[in-house]
């Protein structure tokens, strides 16, 4: 009787939604097939670009906001911003009149104000905030990974509208911070109801912001599902619902692609980009990604810790090879640590040139014989580095040229990252780092600065002179001294080669021809704000 | 009847204890810690890194943490996944379906194949059916079925266009999910063509991971076939003039089926086996991409539940192909 | 269950003689297992002789020479008679090294699988009691698990490469053969010649290992050849998902997974062609096992 009665309530809520469906076949659909189920749909919790994707760029805003396709921040819930003199206070006021969101499972009463900011901050950095600790093992990556926590002094409200961050030193590179996924602003709202509810726990699973898109469900491991928010202060958006077919493989997106299930997709395999770029119902839109792949001495052992022998080893890398090997030519051999479209990139700098036979001199010259070297691999494809074995397979072979042998090791990823930490790493690591907010300092200091020894300077390699320019350019805020400063830095970094720069990938973006209004991001984000699709 | 049951569920449960001590240990031996992976190529700091240890338990003595862990699990409590922050349970039931009705429509696949070619095989021996039959069964019993799924989206989905490469199901449908079932699912949202989705996006998965037990099967039928049928009781039949069909269908069929059912019922682990390559190639999502997904992202709580829940659902259908072995054969008395 | 072999503590040169021209003749008679056993001996003799007929080193690399098609196909290069992969190297020579691999594979997992299974069998199975218990109770659990999710988790335990997942491997498959030995100890302890033995005071060890032992042989003979070509597949499926060997190994599986980004784009035969090696082997080796198993089974040769 009861399952009876199930079956008879199951099939009317069949109908119903079948109902709803149909009526919105007519609806502009746009289906973005993803590379992976996002962790969650809260942005501080978690690091993964497919996260934010699902989050951060959909449902969220932020105070500032990058502007489309570039790294630069523009107002965003914030119509406008101060800085004090010193340098230490920021005080931002916010737009009027933005609404959060109004969806099945909520429906806000008031519209945005001050405690909306406070309350997505507070929550990371505060140890006693009631959501500071919300799920099981919550942490706030980004947070804690910008430093903020060291940073913030205190976080004021002025009035409704106005809210006021003190520094506790002067940080140039704050305000892009504030435009990254893990300072999105949620609604406090919407949280206190949860609280009330006893349910906290749901805002990492119905996300609810004043984005472009309203979340509408998520079914596990398979699709996330949108619909345009009419409400958006931006206005509502051309198309009416946004879904993500999350599909892992990269030859099943391009499958998908093909057959018109859906309108674009990231990471393809460089092995179909020629292919794709033939089919007439599909376009590539390809930008230089925000990134670089190195592959980092132990600067601190013997031989590595002479830069002779570093830079013979980086003349017998055949990085051309990489590019074409790994990337099917989707890449440009490196030859700074930051990429090109990066401000302050040095154009002058002049690479090592390929070139075996002056390598081998070199070797002999600096009297390294025999020498056996440990390449580490990493396990994963990022969007860097695809196919790193595939890399250190040919470094190997180049290497081998040289007189050098060596040995590929592999861990895994999580180990590898951990492991390659170490001050007494044996061997070279393959790596890399793609930009978060576009800021020179998010390289050069973050992977190549002293502080980073034992952790991401990989190269364990400590220089004065380049530390003490890169933290003077930190705190200045004058852009066009900070180039120069960045400039002398690349150029102390190329003379001492603490890594072989191996490349900077494009990113490329297989799409569908009536896809228009999409802008690449080069912090490798896919957003779909301002998107249209014309058959 | 009763007593052998009551034993069985007693050493069931002993060996489900073992299981957990195993995937609990598991766990802690693998490297790398799970708090580590959360800020990928960033570095957590060391503080930040035991504060994490510690919210999340791992600082605690691993007795104290795994009979924490086995109450958790009396309870039905199967821990919560690092990564997502939902229960392991949840999860589990959320995407069982998918796996369950993918190895059902496989294992159907399977016997409605691979019992008719079997007696057919039986009936014909020594024929070029027969050893075609079976040449062909032992070459779905040798398949990487891996590698058999490429090959199948190469020709059928790429080449051909037959089918789709991937999901369950048309992105063009959305109903909520009733019973997790998608081929029940679509027919119960009334929506035309739903369910003609739903099902060509299952026959490429199905065939794969139908092909191993297709070959067993196959093989089993015939060679339990041909055991019956040169028995007594059936060449009794034939001489007295029994049509063959009747002999075959009534007599032979019916006792061949018992060791055949069997069979059937140790496919449950093969196909959860199976599983875990056929979902990461048709980006299927039940629970075999899953573990690989969690092995991959290292997720702990997930790897370990998952252990548990799966072992405890094979040893359970394997307690129940005993038992009805046991009904259908009457020869056995416990 | 009727016995044809002849069962005695001594067997004489003659008796064995004879009883290896019956199984001789037995498994002749069956096709299959004849070209399942020629191939098979042929594969050993390429895995062997590799760096002598490999035209190339398994892990050189022609960078000019990258994606190239097979020889028959347009813009094929007879230097390269199955084509190059995405760096250049040639796929034969990679596969006939390969074929060294899955040899390996088999060989070791089998034999650890084997041994290990046959004395944790014949153990439990002689002394019974809790030892017996405690054995039976460890091979359920192993059981309890689908073997291809425990040797993924072990081998992520383990960390991935080769020498792990065969170790994985090697122990779940371990219970089949502890089953099948207790279960044949179990049978034959009873038997007169053994309470005969056990009489004129034959140790344990002897009366286990001389004794009893080589009377179950041909079912544990079977499930070894079963072993050895499902070593094959997992050790294929793990190098396949990424955690069995590592490039630039040539192991099949692992070839498979670095072509999977080719099967949209035509270049068919960098994914086509480990895979058929390994079902070509993998069939070998099941070919020659049914006809071990129609040889050494009494009972399914008089059917």
């Amino acid at each position: 009787m009861n399952t009876y009665k199930k079956l008879i309530a199951a099939t009317a809520l069949a109908v119903l939604a079948g109902g709803m469906t149909m009526g919105a076949a007519s609806a502009k659909t746009f289906v973005y097939c993803s590379e992976a189920s996002p962790e969650g749909f809260d942005p501080g919790l978690y690091t993964g670009g497919n996260t934010f994707d699902a989050s951060a760029h959909t449902v969220y805003n932020r105070l500032l906001e990058f502007k489309p396709g570039t790294t630069e921040p523009i107002p965003g819930l914030a119509e406008s911003w101060e800085i004090s003199d010193d340098g230490l206070q920021y005080t931002f006021k916010l737009r009027k009149g933005v609404k959060f969101q109004t969806t099945d499972f909520f429906t806000p009463t008031r519209d945005l104000n001050a405690d909306d900011v406070i309350f997505s901050y507070e929550r990371q950095w505060k140890a006693d905030h009631p959501w500071n600790k919300y799920v099981t093992g919550t942490s706030w990556e980004y947070f804690a990974g910008m430093g903020l926590p060291e940073l913030l002094q205190s976080i004021e409200k002025v009035d409704d509208m106005t809210v006021k961050f003190t520094l506790k030193r002067r940080e140039a590179p704050f305000l892009a911070n504030v435009a990254m996924p893990f300072a999105s602003i949620m609604s406090k709202e919407y949280a206190d109801k949860l609280q009330a509810d006893g349910a906290m726990n749901q805002l990492n699973q119905k996300p609810l912001g004043t984005g472009p898109f309203a979340f509408v469900g998520y079914q596990q491991d398979a699709v996330i599902r949108y619909k345009a928010n009419p409400d958006y202060w931006g206005g509502k958006q051309k198309i009416d619902d946004l879904v993500f077919a999350i599909t892992t493989d990269a030859s099943v997106r391009y499958q998908k692609l093909k057959a018109g299930e859906c309108h674009l997709m990231p990471y393809p395999n460089p092995s179909d980009v020629a292919s794709m770029k033939a089919d007439p119902n599909l376009k590539v839109a390809e930008q230089e990604g925000l990134n670089v792949a190195y592959f980092a001495y132990n600067t601190t052992q013997a031989p590595f810790d002479k830069v002779e022998v570093r830079k013979a080893l980086n003349m017998a890398i055949n990085k051309q090879a990489i590019v074409d090997g790994v990337f099917q030519g989707l890449a440009t051999p490196a030859k700074n640590p930051i990429p090109p479209t990066m401000w302050s990139y040095d154009e002058a700098t002049v690479d090592d040139k390929y070139d075996p036979e002056a390598a081998k001199k070199m070797l002999e010259e600096a009297g390294v014989k025999d020498l056996t070297l440990k390449v580490w691999a990493m396990p994963v494809a990022r969007p860097y580095m695809v196919n790193a074995r595939r890399a250190a397979e040919l470094i190997q072979s180049d290497f081998q040229k040289v007189g050098v042998k060596v040995e590929i090791v592999s861990y895994e990823w999580a180990e590898y990252l951990d492991k390659s930490k170490d001050k007494n790493r044996d061997g070279a690591v393959i790596l890399g780092w793609t930009g978060d907010n576009g800021d020179p300092d998010n390289f050069l200091d973050t992977l190549l600065g002293c502080d980073a020894v034992g952790g991401n300077n990989r190269a364990q390699w400590c220089n004065k002179e380049f530390d003490e320019l890169v933290t003077k350019a930190k705190e200045t805020t004058d852009v066009a001294e900070r180039t120069a400063l960045y400039k002398q830095a690349q150029a102390v970094f190329k003379k001492e080669a603490p890594w072989a720069t191996l490349d900077h990938s494009l990113s490329v973006v297989p799409m569908r021809k009536g896809v228009e209004g999409f802008h690449q991001s080069p912090l490798g984000d896919f957003a779909f704000d301002g998107v249209d699709i014309v058959e | 009847m009763l007593k052998f049951f009551v034993g069985r569920v007693a050493v069931m449960f002993l060996t489900f204890v073992g299981v957990s001590i195993i995937a609990f240990s598991f766990i802690r031996l693998l490297p790398g810690d799970p708090v580590a992976l959360l800020s990928g190529e960033r570095v957590m700091s060391p503080e930040r890194h035991a504060a994490l240890m510690h919210d999340l338990g791992f600082d605690r003595p691993i007795v104290i943490q795994y009979f924490d862990y086995l109450w958790g699990v009396l309870r039905g409590d199967f821990g919560t996944s690092i990564v997502t922050k939902q229960p392991v349970l949840d999860q589990f039931f959320q995407l069982f379906p998918a796996t369950l009705e993918l190895s059902v429509c496989a294992i159907l696949f399977a016997v409605i194949i691979g019992i008719p070619a079997g007696v057919f095989a039986a009936i014909k021996r020594g024929s070029f059916f027969d050893q075609a039959i079976m040449g062909t069964a032992l070459i779905g019993f040798s398949m990487p079925i891996f590698w058999w799924g490429l090959l199948l989206i190469m020709l059928v989905s790429n080449t051909l266009q037959w089918t789709p490469v991937s999901g369950r199901i048309s992105l063009m449908f959305f109903f909520p999910p009733v019973t997790g079932f998608m081929l029940i699912d679509s027919l119960l949202s009334g929506e035309t063509g739903a369910f003609k989705s739903a099902v060509s996006h299952l026959i490429l998965p199905t065939i794969v991971l139908g092909t191993i037990p297709l070959a067993v099967i196959a093989r089993q039928t015939r060679s339990a076939m041909l055991e019956v049928l040169s028995e007594d009781y059936v060449r009794t039949a034939r001489a007295k003039g029994l049509g063959p069909l009747r002999v075959i269908g009534v007599h032979a069929l019916r006792n061949a089926m018992i060791p055949v059912v069997t069979t059937i019922g140790l496919q449950v682990g093969v196909m959860l086996a199976g599983a875990i390559l056929t979902e990461t190639i048709f980006s299927w999502p039940g629970i075999g991409k899953w573990m690989v997904d969690s092995v991959s992202r290292r997720d702990y709580a997930v790897i370990q539940g998952a252990l548990l829940i799966i072992a405890a659902t094979i040893m359970i259908v394997n307690l129940v192909v005993d038992l009805l072995y046991g009904l259908i054969n009457p020869r056995i008395r416990h | 269950m009727s016995e044809t072999t002849v069962h005695g503590g001594v067997s004489t040169d003659s008796s064995l003689r004879r009883r290896l021209a019956e199984f001789w003749y037995y498994f002749s008679e069956n096709r299959g297992a004849v070209i399942g056993l020629v191939f098979f001996l042929l594969l050993v003799l390429v895995a062997i002789l590799a760096p002598w007929i490999a035209p190339h080193g398994p892990a050189d690399q022609y960078r000019d020479a990258v994606l190239l098609p097979p020889v028959w196909q347009e813009r094929g290069n007879a230097s390269y008679l199955l084509g190059t992969d995405a760096v250049g190297r040639d796929i034969l020579s990679r596969l006939i090294y390969g074929a060294r691999y899955s040899l390996f594979i088999g060989v070791i997992v089998t034999s650890i699988a084997l041994v290990g299974g046959i004395v944790i069998g014949v153990v439990a199975g002689y002394f019974r009691g809790w030892v017996d218990t405690l054995i039976m109770r460890l091979m359920d659990i192993i059981l309890a698990f689908p073997s291809l999710l425990l040797a993924l988790v072990l081998v992520a335990v383990l960390g991935p490469g080769l020498i792990n997942a065969m170790i994985a491997i090697a122990l779940v498959f371990q219970p089949h053969f502890v089953r099948l030995t207790r279960a044949a100890v179990m049978s034959e302890k009873t038997r007169d010649y053994v309470i005969a033995s056990k009489v004129a005071g034959a140790s344990h060890l002897r009366l286990m290992f001389k004794t009893i032992l080589p009377n179950c042989t041909a079912p544990l003979i079977v499930q070894a050849t079963l072993s050895f070509s499902n070593a094959i597949l997992d050790a294929a499926a793990l190098g396949f998902l990424g955690y069995g060997a590592q490039p630039p190994t040539p192991e099949w599986g692992t070839m498979l997974a670095d072509a999977r980004e080719f099967i949209s784009s035509g270049q068919w035969w960098v994914v086509t062609l480990p895979g058929v090696a390994i079902l070509v082997t993998v069939l070998a080796i099941n070919l020659v096992g049914d006809g071990l198993r129609d040889a050494l089974d009494p009972k399914l040769k008089r059917s």
